[in-house]
């Protein structure tokens, strides 16, 4: 019986070292990036006959600020809808390939949907408050998961429109409608409400082109500011800010992706005559 | 040439303004002449007698149109009651789920019902509905009814009133930007909660007037409702029952019943009450569009 029960043990021992082993070398193994936030391999859209993405692979890295840079209409809008499944609503897109967020396949991804959007903020072209007062707005996140504890949903409204430096403007108004806030305030709010469902990524869709200068400013050192907790994802056809703001540099055309790299190396040494071409005709 | 410009200029904008002003003295004329015109009973009678005396015998002298008033009512909410659920599922599916060779199939739809004369919808209604009503719907409820009935009239005016009512609200639900219902999902709402949150409080001032006008259109459609409804004067709770809207009681009498005393008065009558009750109507949901577009 001693025996047996010995022989057991060891068996389970034996058991719990091979598994280790195995799962050591599969960590050593498996083929880790640089850390993205975002893998994107071989992704395809086409509007009915119109290839509008072509095989288009890109790593975004984490914490750091990618600009999707490109002259309008070469696909950089629908390779930011791609990343959070906004293409599902336009029925005549076809999507192929593979998204990896955080390593998780989102694009093929059956499962929920909304919780994969909800990953990422969306900031786009115009402010889109919803039609309710500004801290309604501000609540959307906690009242689709169901959240009534008044306590943190204040605690948090008051956060996060202190992150965005709307807090001490609208504090005297939350209940009223945001329509009477000016554009760039409306579009801290948008950024602001997303920011309450905890995004790991934000997806910028040409943030400040509808702002005046002193309010993409702000939006811009916002981004600057908040690239510590987020990866910031934005698309701009505007050389300067993608200077200004970029940690790294996307160039798009025609549904390509040309070059990527550091700001610096893109617009001091560009390989591909699409980016020269750009870069001549945007100064 | 410069003059000549000039002269149009002034002249096309002359005429604009002469084709508003036009329309903007139509109610107004319509309204006085009717007025005028039932000045005698109006004399005669108190306002609450006419309005709330259920007797209707003319050529006593009685004229209270409260059964007629009651009809009417009863007639449109049943109507409203019936359209207003299936154009609002059928403009959501539409506007947010349907493939666009659907809608663009559908549009054409509603532009065949809108078009079809109400005389049509009327015989349908005799051919259908009454018999559907007297010898289906009512065993049911173990009620007796030949069919010519309130409920008959509310279901046709329902179907007369869909194309109208469906095609606003599509147009409205159009028009809430793609934006709005981008905001809503990359929030992490679902497709539904995104229609209830923001295309439908978006949309409201939309969906309001679009149910103010079909109201409107429902109270005062005569012809294919006085086809079906049994034209009985009657105070009723009953569904099964006829009743007598008021439009059906100016077009089946108007020209002929004009011999008694005061009868031609008290259709005109009958003719200003109907205007005044659209008018209010169309205030109501105006004042309902106001407070809705304010948060």
């Amino acid at each position: 019986m001693i025996i047996t029960l010995n022989d057991t043990i060891m068996k389970e021992e034996k058991i719990q070292l091979d598994f280790a082993e195995k799962l050591d070398f599969e960590t050593k193994n498996k083929q880790i990036p640089e850390n993205p936030a975002v893998t994107i391999s071989n992704l395809n859209v086409w509007a009915s006959k119109h290839h509008i993405l072509k095989n288009v692979e890109l790593k975004i890295p984490k914490n750091k600020i990618t600009v999707l840079l490109g002259p309008s209409g070469c696909g950089k809008t629908t390779l930011l809808k791609s990343l959070n499944r906004l293409t599902d609503l336009d029925k005549e897109l076809y999507v192929s390939g593979n998204i990896f967020i955080n390593d998780e396949e989102i694009l093929h991804a059956k499962k929920d949907i909304p919780e994969i959007r909800r990953k990422m903020g969306l900031l786009s072209q115009k402010p889109y408050p919803l039609p309710v007062s500004i801290y309604k707005n501000m609540t959307y996140g906690f009242k689709l998961k169901g959240i009534r504890d008044k306590k943190l949903i204040n605690y948090n409204v008051e956060l996060r429109l202190k992150e965005v430096g709307l807090w001490e403007e609208v504090k005297d108004r939350l209940h009223s409608s945001p329509d009477k806030l000016s554009i760039g305030q409306q579009q801290r709010l948008c950024l602001a409400r997303g920011l309450t469902v905890k995004p790991h990524i934000i997806l910028a869709d040409e943030p400040t082109s509808a702002l005046d200068p002193t309010s993409s400013k702000i939006i811009e050192d916002l981004f600057k500011k908040m690239k510590n907790q987020y990866t910031i994802i934005v698309v701009t056809h505007v050389l300067r800010q993608a200077h200004r703001l970029a940690d790294n540099v996307v160039f798009m055309s025609d549904g390509e992706i040309f070059e990527q790299g550091s700001p610096n190396k893109l617009f001091k040494n560009p390989e591909t005559q699409e980016l020269k071409k750009y870069l001549v005709d945007g100064n | 040439m410069r003059l000549k410009r000039l002269l149009y200029n002034r002249f096309g904008e002359i005429w604009m303004l002469s084709a508003i002003t036009i329309i903007l003295l139509f109610p107004l004329v319509i309204g006085i002449a009717l007025f005028i015109k039932s000045d005698s009973i109006v004399s005669s009678y108190s306002l609450a007698e006419l309005l709330f005396s259920s007797e209707w015998l003319p050529s006593e002298g009685k004229f209270g149109f409260l059964p007629f008033i009651i009809s009417s009512i009863y007639v449109t909410i049943l109507a409203f009651a019936f359209s207003v659920p299936i154009c609002l599922l059928t403009a959501i599916y539409l506007s947010e789920y349907a493939p666009k060779r659907l809608t663009v199939f559908m549009q054409t739809v509603i532009d065949i019902l809108a078009g079809i004369p109400s005389v049509v919808y009327g015989m349908w209604g005799i051919l259908v509905i009454v018999p559907f009503v007297g010898e289906t719907l009512a065993p049911m409820f173990g009620v007796k009814s030949h069919g010519y009935s309130i409920l008959s009239g509310g279901m046709v005016l329902a179907v007369m009133c869909i194309p109208y009512i469906l095609s606003m609200l599509i147009e409205t639900f159009k028009t809430v930007p793609n934006g709005l219902k981008e905001a809503s999902l990359s929030m992490g709402a679902t497709r539904w909660e995104t229609i209830k949150h923001s295309i439908l409080k978006k949309g409201r001032p939309g969906i309001i007037s679009a149910f103010g006008l079909g109201l409107a259109k429902a109270f005062g459609e005569t012809l294919a409702v006085m086809m079906v409804v049994g034209n009985v004067v009657n105070i009723t709770a009953n569904p099964f029952d006829s009743g007598y809207p008021l439009p059906a009681l100016i077009a089946n009498n108007y020209g002929e019943m004009l011999s008694i005393p005061m009868y031609d008065s008290a259709l005109m009558f009958a003719a200003f009450l109907l205007l005044i009750v659209i008018l209010f109507i169309n205030l109501f949901f105006r004042y309902f569009i106001y407070k809705s577009q304010k948060i």
